[in-house]
């Protein structure tokens, strides 16, 4: 090169360039630098090849691999899937009164209970389980039950439902209407007779021969309510549909009852057993009392 | 104006710099000798450290260094901590950036110039090179020789070395993150998981790239830290300076025979390029390609003896003496070069941190409570009239030995709680609960107050049932209606 120049303080070859006198030195990157560059070009090619990458006007290009991302989480669900299998299949062979002795196997149960009941449950009973005085979805976090708080009622509620059409088995039960069959004092008198059991008025004995004409059938002679038509408790501090004079009136003259949906042949039974587990834990499940028939037992009884 | 370089535009790689490769030459001298030592020690503690077994009981690891990513525990000899307790390690890295300045502050890039990986395996492999091809010359030859058999036997030999020696480091590193001896057994019998595979396969290829071949062009190019450091240099810091005013106009000793008292202290030797680990001239003044390493000072030194010239035309001196002895001022002695108020400031920044953290470990018990109540719904009426709130409660037994722990509530007349695990029949003031080693426990509480209670605060205890007795306790609020 005959004509190199060098810029003397910084020893530095000149490139040639010049704008109105200043003019460009040759520091030049190194050139691992620009390989480099060509490395993530090489990289980009072929990852436009094998991966979804271009946007096109219906849908974008697929890629060779044919990976997608709802692909993956497919893949992926199957997996979570088979792990929970062998759970599921534990769930299924102990008696589920029996699953609080087997403490890991009852926190698998309620995780999956919690994960069915944020999708099927709160709509009616609220994503805490508090469930809703005004529209008269009941509280499953307290003690009180109308059709039963052990693990095993729990589970009929929830597979047979309540008041279900179709279903022989559903909890039934009505409640009749007292419009035009008790007259006004009498109803007053009932009201007020109703909301003593719990402190809340005057006994008297007017509405107390009412109650027990007309409500200690269902309701039992002390207003404490009965399971087996889920009668509500009248003498505890819980009011599913309010405490008022005005709320009770209503109640008593035209009743609202609760319905709930069977979940039996909707859910499978593991996932309604694992549903009780977790209404249970809430912490008003009650202990199941009747000692549960062990199938291999009952074998034994022939003689 | 000259016409554009027609060599330069007619390929874009003549736009871009090949690399010069270095040959540094072997020297000794006291840096070279502390280089070794600081080589050794530095190797040493990364190869051996996970080695180190530490008694820790039956419950724990007996590593001495293991960082469990799996079971989130980072161990260090006597110390364990635990993820909530990370900023025992934040300030272990505070302390790091502080003690890079504090040294940065003192005796400049000597980071750079000994202790950096980076460094420590570069110097590693240019051994390498030497013992395979020999020094500087041989070398150099070898470079520029057609690629005969014996060339291409020769490098295949070298780069294999690179290889053992990457796959070592590679190997090195995943020591810390499982209990070593089981790992190497798993490793060799293809047991161990995919993720060490490819992390030793990812750091054998970084340092057998970086060390082998990139080398100083890591640091020129790539590394931030040189950036960082040409900022916080100042005239007080000190660095390799070339004694220009004694070594200028250089001249070999022939021309300074012809012409005594025309030339300088500098022959015009070249040993302190050619001994320069990064390819630098050091005449040329400091650069980001001087690590001082200060390799040319005692290849200098060593020149300087033989001519019978006094050693120190290549020194480390800051920028303030330099001037100092321009003027035929005498030097300051070491220590108030390196103690000044920067370098003052650093330090009790630096043992701050570090006495702040020594305290913080002391002080920290190994029983702690958290408790989050339930929101959805905050509070539940119970039938007889009684409130109920639920607390999700965790208990952290950080001793590794299992523990029985008893959980109570303070204040709160009247208030009695159960467990998820027992009965509400059994509802009690305290609760025990077995805690197992080295883990938390969670456990939901229900807390049942009586009818007519107000909303207030009250506190969740916790007291370890041993000898320790440790205790903890967290303040939560008791919701009832009408307090939302």
């Amino acid at each position: 090169m005959g004509n190199k120049r060098i810029d003397e303080p910084t020893g530095t070859e000149f490139v040639g360039h010049e704008w109105d006198g200043i003019e460009e030195l040759n520091t030049p990157l190194p050139r691992w630098w620009l390989w480099t560059f060509y490395a993530t070009v090489v990289w980009a090619i072929g990852y436009v090849i094998l991966f979804p990458a271009w946007p096109l006007i219906e849908k974008g290009t697929e890629g060779v691999l044919g990976w997608t991302s709802r692909g993956q989480l497919a893949e992926e669900m199957a997996v979570a899937d088979q792990a929970r299998a062998t759970v599921r299949e534990e769930i299924a062979r102990i008696p589920l009164e029996r699953l609080s002795e087997n403490a890991p196997l009852m926190q698998q149960a309620v995780a999956g209970g919690r994960a069915a009941f944020q999708i099927h449950c709160i709509q009616c009973h609220g994503s805490g389980a508090a469930g809703s005085q005004e529209l008269g979805y009941p509280n499953l976090n307290d003690d009180d039950w109308l059709w039963g708080g052990d693990i095993r009622a729990i589970e009929y509620t929830l597979t047979h439902g309540i008041r279900q059409p179709g279903d022989n088995q559903t909890r039934f039960s009505v409640m009749p209407a007292f419009e035009g069959i008790l007259s006004q004092p009498e109803v007053n008198s009932v009201v007020d007779h109703v909301r003593s059991l719990s402190g809340l008025g005057e006994p008297n004995a007017a509405g107390a021969a009412v109650f027990e004409q007309n409500c200690a059938v269902c309701h039992g002679p002390n207003g404490e309510g009965m399971r087996e038509f889920g009668a509500p408790d009248l003498a505890d501090a819980i009011w599913l549909r309010g405490s008022s004079r005005e709320a009770i009136t209503a109640q008593i003259l035209n009743p609202k009852m609760g319905m709930m949906p069977k979940w039996e042949g909707r859910l499978d039974p593991v996932t309604i057993s694992m549903l009780a587990a977790y209404v249970h834990s809430l912490g008003g499940g009650e202990d199941f009392i009747e000692v549960a028939e062990d199938p291999e037992v009952e074998v034994d009884e022939q003689p | 104006m000259n016409s554009p370089d027609p060599k330069l535009h007619h390929s874009l790689l003549g736009t871009y710099e090949a690399r010069r490769t270095v040959h540094p030459k072997r020297i000794d001298g006291f840096f070279r000798r502390f280089k070794w030592l600081i080589m050794l020690v530095t190797l040493a503690i990364y190869y051996g450290t996970p080695w180190i077994r530490w008694d820790r009981g039956p419950y724990a690891p007996d590593q001495a260094v293991l960082v469990d990513l799996a079971n989130r525990r980072f161990y260090m000899f006597n110390i364990e901590i635990w993820p909530h307790e990370f900023y025992f390690v934040a300030g272990l890295l505070i302390m790091a950036g502080v003690g890079l300045f504090l040294v940065t502050s003192m005796v400049g890039r000597a980071w750079c110039g000994y202790a950096c990986p980076q460094t420590v395996w570069t110097d590693l492999f240019q051994h390498v090179d030497r013992f395979v091809d020999g020094d500087r010359n041989k070398r150099m030859k070898l470079d520029a020789a057609p690629w005969t058999a014996s060339k291409i036997a020769r490098r295949l030999f070298k780069w294999t070395i690179y290889l053992v020696i990457a796959f070592w480091t590679g190997g090195a590193w995943i020591m810390y993150f499982a209990d070593a001896p089981t790992l190497v057994r798993d490793f060799w019998s293809l047991e161990a998981p995919f993720v060490a595979y490819a992390t030793v396969g990812i750091l054998t290829a970084t340092t057998f790239i970086f060390g082998g071949f990139m080398r100083e062009q890591v640091c020129i190019y790539m590394c931030p830290w040189p950036r960082i450091q040409t900022a916080m240099m100042d005239e007080k810091s000190l660095t390799v300076t070339y004694k220009d005013w004694r070594g200028e106009p250089r001249g070999s000793l022939k021309k300074a025979e012809k012409n005594p008292g025309e030339f300088g202290d500098c022959i015009d030797c070249n040993q302190c390029v050619a001994v320069c680990p990064t390819g630098w001239d050091i005449r040329k003044g400091p650069d980001i390609s001087c690590i001082t390493c200060a390799l040319c000072i005692d290849a200098c030194d060593r020149v300087m003896d033989e001519v019978g010239r006094p050693r120190g035309l290549i020194d480390y001196l800051t920028l303030e003496d330099s001037e100092g002895e321009i003027r035929g001022q005498d030097h300051r002695p070491t220590w108030k070069k390196v103690l000044r108020p920067r370098s003052v400031l650093y330090f009790f920044v630096w043992a701050g941190i570090g006495l702040g953290l020594l305290f913080a470990l002391s002080a920290r018990t190994h029983t702690e409570i958290s408790a989050a109540p339930d929101r959805n719904p905050p509070y539940m009426l119970m039938s007889d009239g009684e409130v109920r709130n639920n607390f999700t409660v965790k208990l952290r037994n950080m001793e590794a030995r299992p523990r029985e722990m008893r959980v109570g509530i303070e204040g709160l007349t009247g208030a009695v709680m159960w467990s998820d695990t027992m009965s509400g029949d059994d509802a009690a003031r305290t609760i025990d609960v077995p805690v197992p080693a080295d883990a938390t426990q969670t456990v939901r509480l229900y807390v049942r107050a009586p009818q007519g209670t107000a909303a207030q605060d009250f506190s969740l205890s916790v007291v370890s049932l041993d000898e320790q007795a440790e205790t903890d306790a967290v303040e939560v609020r008791f919701v009832t209606p009408g307090d939302e």
